[in-house]
């Protein structure tokens, strides 16, 4: 078996932010080329079903993965493959998952990126949006009624979600409750083709905050410092009691909805804004301008990077396919209770 | 949503079922005071257990099932904003960190607006992650007069559509109770279908010491004539018609499924084998649903064993009405059942 988890822990403090960013740079740039290579398989036909990438969006994702820790709960969206890595998702779980191999953690039951461990924290999405938050709440009550305090959840959404009914629940009850959730919302200026234009009417969604009656933050979510910086300070806000955290960040999606879609449709002149940059180049920037590390290293990485992903493919396409005739078809935990 | 009244139904005439015990006596125990000693001895005997919903808390719930348990069980009995959907998914993630969570519906009709919870997230949970979803959704369902079209749905058959979901019917006093303590065991997501028609009318003289697991029909009067299979309030009008037509010279045997999913397949073949006609009778629409799977199972499995046509008698397919007249007319009664019966036994 691949260790699972795939680029190491730092030994230095966590508190030192050039290591944090070094870090969570690497995540970055592990999801960035696994989802590469998964895009290529896909075009290759070695894919069932979808493949759906993070492009523009790892910078948001890493910080809200790499701000949670043992005990806290994930709900991931589509995008978030940096997040999912930094909060200790193994390459394995996402390549084994787009394979459909039996040994997966969804044992071909369901795909891509609706993986999930949901005993270990993370938890795994169903197609309706918004429809994870309120599952995030119940685990934050539960750990309320276990007396299991300090531990928080982060759901994440794209604001095509907050147009939905489960969102504005979710949120209310979260804020009722006064529980520990973070929701961070990626605005990326599309829902699938639908721009902001068609999807809500008020100037910033972080106005929705004031009327939930919780904390609200926006961030630059091309801009990996601050994304780092801001999320952990509201996980340490609802960490320490503050209540829902509601994390508005702007980017630009810089891919398709999935690797169908041509996005032909994204205005060119979202490219050329401040928002269309890519936020993994920015961070690479940042790491060499501050002389975080050198080019050599960074390449060091890239090529780390890229082994890890072949040896993680490699082995799942080795992997069985789920058989049917050794599929065991009872939809319930109670095996007495099938009538198969 | 709008609040219903229940004491409007308490000026109903009741089928002659019900009128054994119309004395009131102290030691006797209705359909809703069992749902709610349930309640009760689950809170009691397993910390894991909550409630949750809207009016719950001090208010005692909509029909009154959690009156005095927020004061008995402090912090356990929580009011919900009204969000079906929420109040479902968050039951969900309570269940999956270990809790029993017991979700009340105000009614049944509102599920509609968690049922995207119910039956893409919770049915679905463990048979894509292998982690089990033990959440109880108490639904007040089925009509009473003067209720309408929003207060009076029977859902049982579009959740019993979904696999991985139990799907529970009691019709008596003692089912209420021990069916209600199986679902909060139950490892799975049972939708609990408690009638609101029985809640005050339906008297037990106790509570019962034992049950039949889920998943077992009951055979609450044998007859060799004929053979009604149905559920919940329509039991008492079953009886009531079996009853009428036992004047008549025809045993007529009742089956409570008792569970519509799964489905007591094998207690309604041995029936129809000794009786060779079916009615199956359900107070839900007529298109799909409960009765139309048993006569699906009974056509393929057991076709050898009719010596007439199955029949099948439903709701009309119309919403349910709100004024008593339409009301009565619109659902299955002890009158359209006998009459449905002598077709039967014609044929």
């Amino acid at each position: 078996m691949l260790p699972t988890t795939p680029v190491p822990h730092p030994t230095s403090k966590a508190s030192d932010f050039s290591e944090t960013f070094r870090r969570a740079y690497r995540w970055m740039l592990l999801a960035r080329l696994a989802e590469e290579k998964m895009a290529s398989l896909y075009r290759a036909g070695k894919i069932t079903g979808g493949v759906f990438l993070g492009k523009g969006q790892e910078a948001i994702s890493v910080a809200t993965g790499i701000a949670l820790r043992d005990g806290d709960v994930f709900a991931p969206l589509i995008r978030d493959q940096a997040g999912r890595l930094a909060f200790g998702e193994s390459l394995l779980d996402f390549t084994l998952t787009y394979m459909g191999a039996r040994s997966g953690p969804m044992r071909g039951r369901d795909g891509n990126v609706h993986r999930g461990r949901p005993r270990e924290g993370m938890l795994p999405m169903i197609s309706h949006l918004g429809a994870m938050v309120s599952v995030v709440n119940g685990i934050l009550m539960a750990n309320r009624f276990q007396g299991r305090l300090g531990s928080v959840g982060a759901a994440s959404l794209g604001e095509g979600a907050t147009s939905t009914g489960a969102f504005h629940e979710a949120l209310n009850q979260a804020a009722v409750e006064k529980l520990p959730l973070i929701l961070v919302i990626t605005n990326n200026q599309y829902s699938y083709s639908t721009p902001n234009s068609r999807q809500f009417a008020c100037a910033d969604l972080v106005d929705k905050a004031a009327g939930y009656g919780v904390s609200g933050h926006t961030v630059d979510g091309t801009d990996l410092a601050d994304c780092l910086k801001l999320i952990g300070n509201a996980v340490e806000c609802a960490r320490a009691g503050g209540g829902p955290q509601l994390v508005i960040a702007t980017s630009l999606r810089l891919v398709g909805h999935g690797e169908h879609d041509d996005s032909h449709y994204v205005s060119a002149h979202l490219r050329e804004m401040p928002l269309g940059r890519d936020c993994l180049t920015v961070a690479e920037s940042r790491i060499l301008s501050e002389s975080w590390a050198d080019k050599v290293t960074l390449d060091s990485w890239h090529r780390d990077s890229l082994h890890q992903i072949e040896e993680a493919v490699a082995y799942s396409t080795r992997e069985a396919a789920p058989d049917p005739a050794q599929e065991d078809w009872c939809a319930y935990s109670s095996r007495q209770l099938s009538e198969g | 949503m709008c609040l219903f009244i229940p004491a409007i139904i308490r000026g109903l005439s009741l089928p002659v079922s019900f009128s054994l015990h119309s004395e009131l006596l102290p030691t006797l125990i209705t359909y809703l005071e069992a749902i709610r000693e349930a309640l009760a001895k689950a809170l009691n005997d397993d910390p894991r257990v909550y409630i949750y919903g809207q009016d719950v808390g001090f208010f005692g719930g909509a029909f009154k099932a959690t009156k005095g348990l927020s004061q008995r069980f402090p912090g356990r009995v929580i009011d919900s904003p009204i969000s079906e959907d929420a109040m479902v998914g968050s039951a969900i993630g309570a269940s999956i960190q270990g809790m029993r969570p017991i979700i009340e519906m105000q009614f049944a009709d509102f599920s509609t607006v968690g049922f995207n919870q119910i039956v893409n997230q919770a049915a679905t949970m463990f048979w894509r992650t292998g982690v089990a979803c033990p959440i109880t959704i108490r639904l007040p369902c089925g009509g009473t007069s003067g209720s309408g079209p929003f207060h009076s749905q029977s859902l049982e058959g579009i959740y019993s559509q979904y696999p991985g979901l139990v799907v529970l019917t009691p019709a008596t006093v003692e089912d209420a109770y021990s069916m209600l303590l199986a679902a909060v065991e139950c490892d799975d997501p049972v939708i609990f279908c408690e009638h609101k028609y029985l809640y005050y009318h339906l008297k037990a003289d106790g509570l019962p010491n034992e049950a039949l697991p889920i998943g077992k029909a009951r055979i609450t009067r044998a007859g060799r004539d004929a053979t009604v299979v149905t559920y919940s309030a329509m039991l008492h009008e079953c009886l009531a018609a079996a009853e009428e037509l036992a004047g008549e010279g025809w045993e007529i045997e009742v089956i409570d499924l008792r569970s519509v999913k799964p489905l007591d397949t094998d207690t309604v073949l041995a029936s129809v084998a000794r009786t060779g006609r079916v009615l199956a009778v359900g107070e839900a629409w007529p298109w799909g649903g409960v009765t139309a799977e048993v006569l699906a199972r009974i056509a393929s499995e057991g076709f050898n064993l009719l010596d007439a046509p199955p029949m099948r008698l439903n709701a009309k397919d119309t919403p349910v009405p709100f004024h008593p007249n339409l009301w009565g007319t619109h659902r299955p009664t002890a009158k359209t059942i006998a009459d449905a019966l002598r077709s039967l036994l014609r044929l």
